[in-house]
């Protein structure tokens, strides 16, 4: 029998271990699985490397994680936030380090990685800092640049729905990284609003087969980090 | 300058505006024409900003503002929209500048400043891959130096990408011989734009003045 239901948000993200290499899944505060990042901040696995888009804004969600110094290396593309501190203080302190990546080439990295293709060829960043001491080659004429694709020990992902099986639908433009993320985590965690049997999600609209899905844990009424953040919430 | 970008859009177009000053081209779209939004971080058929105070907050655009979703629209995965973008499936992006090279290359994600926090976004993947790369930027900065220049001194987001630029004082392409003038703003002379333009400018016999 399948069923990737775990009972909390603890439970759920018990056995990450210091060091681990996590992707967290949102765009600004689109999609960013809020309750699994504070089960991660009480569960208190340091040394890790976070794989996100963004760096989180306030001191909530992914924000708090780097606070509270759990975070030593971030791969994302846009680390600036114009209402958060915490990434730069502890980026210019030497704390946490940086490895910059081009929007379009860190989804594709991911989507390779959980694809099974070790590395591919792209354009994007022929000529720029970002592409410095990488292989290249003119391919039909064009040149490019030598991209790796990513994996991760874990994927913490935020869905709408999700049957037991780990079948997701997700939310609007929440999606955004979930999808590729769940494909490249080794275990991929899924926070939904909904859980259902199987059966009753529309195949035709699964968006991420439960193939990917390791772990389901229900959170009914998610956080949005603008709101704690306008109420000047900081975790823990 | 929105305003005349927008005149330029054709009719049907899948178009990507940059966050900040390209975002107010959608304002000026001349009526009769239907062009498609995309925002990179998911959705095609981007409609305008809910009223204050509305709107939900996983529905967002790449600024992270609040956006609606018009009839037709589709939400879809970070690989899928790059590839859209990288693809060559948009017809035209509409992006900030820092500097813009007689050549084409676009500086406009780092000033390089040793203390800076580096952020890039979608930028190296929009100019790598849309089909028409439009800019619209001041003509010069804040203190009076030519961001249209002979070579980029700030770190680049693309190498000979850019189509044309739209400044406050005249519509400028990038042509293989360099940097020629299409059109000047009201009120503006081609001295002056010959002035304030960091890189030679060729001038065609004709040049005509917007409204």
């Amino acid at each position: 029998m399948i069923d990737t239901r775990v009972a909390s948000v603890a439970e759920a993200v018990a056995d990450v271990p210091d060091g681990a290499t996590v992707m967290i899944g949102g765009f600004g505060e689109a999609g960013s699985p809020i309750e699994l990042i504070h089960a991660l901040i009480d569960q208190g696995a340091s040394g890790l490397t976070v794989i996100s888009n963004n760096c989180g804004s306030g001191e909530v969600g992914l924000a708090a994680l780097i606070k509270a110094r759990r975070v030593v290396r971030m791969v994302c593309s846009f680390p600036r936030t114009a209402n958060s501190t915490v990434f730069p203080e502890l980026y210019r302190e030497g704390f946490t380090a940086l490895e910059l990546v081009p929007q379009g080439t860190l989804a594709e990295r991911i989507r390779a990685g959980g694809a099974g293709i070790p590395a591919f060829f792209t354009p994007t960043g022929v000529g720029t800092p970002l592409a410095e001491g990488k292989e290249h080659r003119t391919i039909d004429g064009r040149e490019c640049v030598l991209e790796h694709g990513l994996t991760a020990d874990y994927a913490l992902i935020k869905a709408r729905a999700a049957d037991a099986h780990g079948n997701l639908l997700y939310n609007k433009t929440a999606r955004n990284f979930a999808p590729v993320m769940a494909m490249a985590g080794r275990t991929t965690i899924v926070q939904a609003a909904e859980v259902v049997e199987p059966g009753e999600l529309d195949p035709e609209a699964v968006v991420t087969p439960g193939i990917f899905v390791d772990r389901v844990v229900h959170v009914p009424s998610p956080a949005h980090e603008s709101e704690l953040v306008a109420a000047g919430a900081s975790y823990p | 300058m929105a305003r005349r970008v927008a005149e330029d859009i054709p009719d049907g177009a899948y178009v990507n505006l940059g966050i900040g000053i390209p975002e107010l081209v959608a304002r000026f779209v001349p009526e009769g024409r239907e062009l498609v939004y995309h925002t990179e971080n998911g959705l095609l058929g981007m409609g305008p900003s809910p009223e204050a105070g509305g709107g939900e907050p996983e529905l967002i655009n790449a600024g992270k503002r609040r956006v609606t979703a018009l009839p037709g629209a589709s939400y879809f995965h970070q690989s899928d929209s790059f590839a859209m973008i990288r693809g060559g499936h948009l017809d035209l992006c509409v992006l900030g500048a820092l500097q813009v090279s007689r050549t084409g290359d676009l500086a406009n994600w780092s000033t390089g400043a040793p203390d800076a926090i580096p952020a890039v976004g979608g930028a190296m993947d929009l100019v790598a891959g849309v089909k028409r790369v439009f800019v619209i930027t001041q003509h010069c900065t804040k203190d009076g130096e030519p961001k249209l220049v002979e070579t980029c001194t700030y770190p680049l987001t693309g190498r000979g990408v850019v189509d044309r630029v739209y400044t406050d004082l005249a519509v400028i392409d990038v042509a293989p011989e360099g940097f020629r003038l299409v059109e000047l703003a009201p009120g503006v002379d081609v001295d002056l734009v010959l002035e304030r333009t960091g890189a030679p400018l060729h001038v065609p016999a004709e040049v005509t003045t917007g409204a």
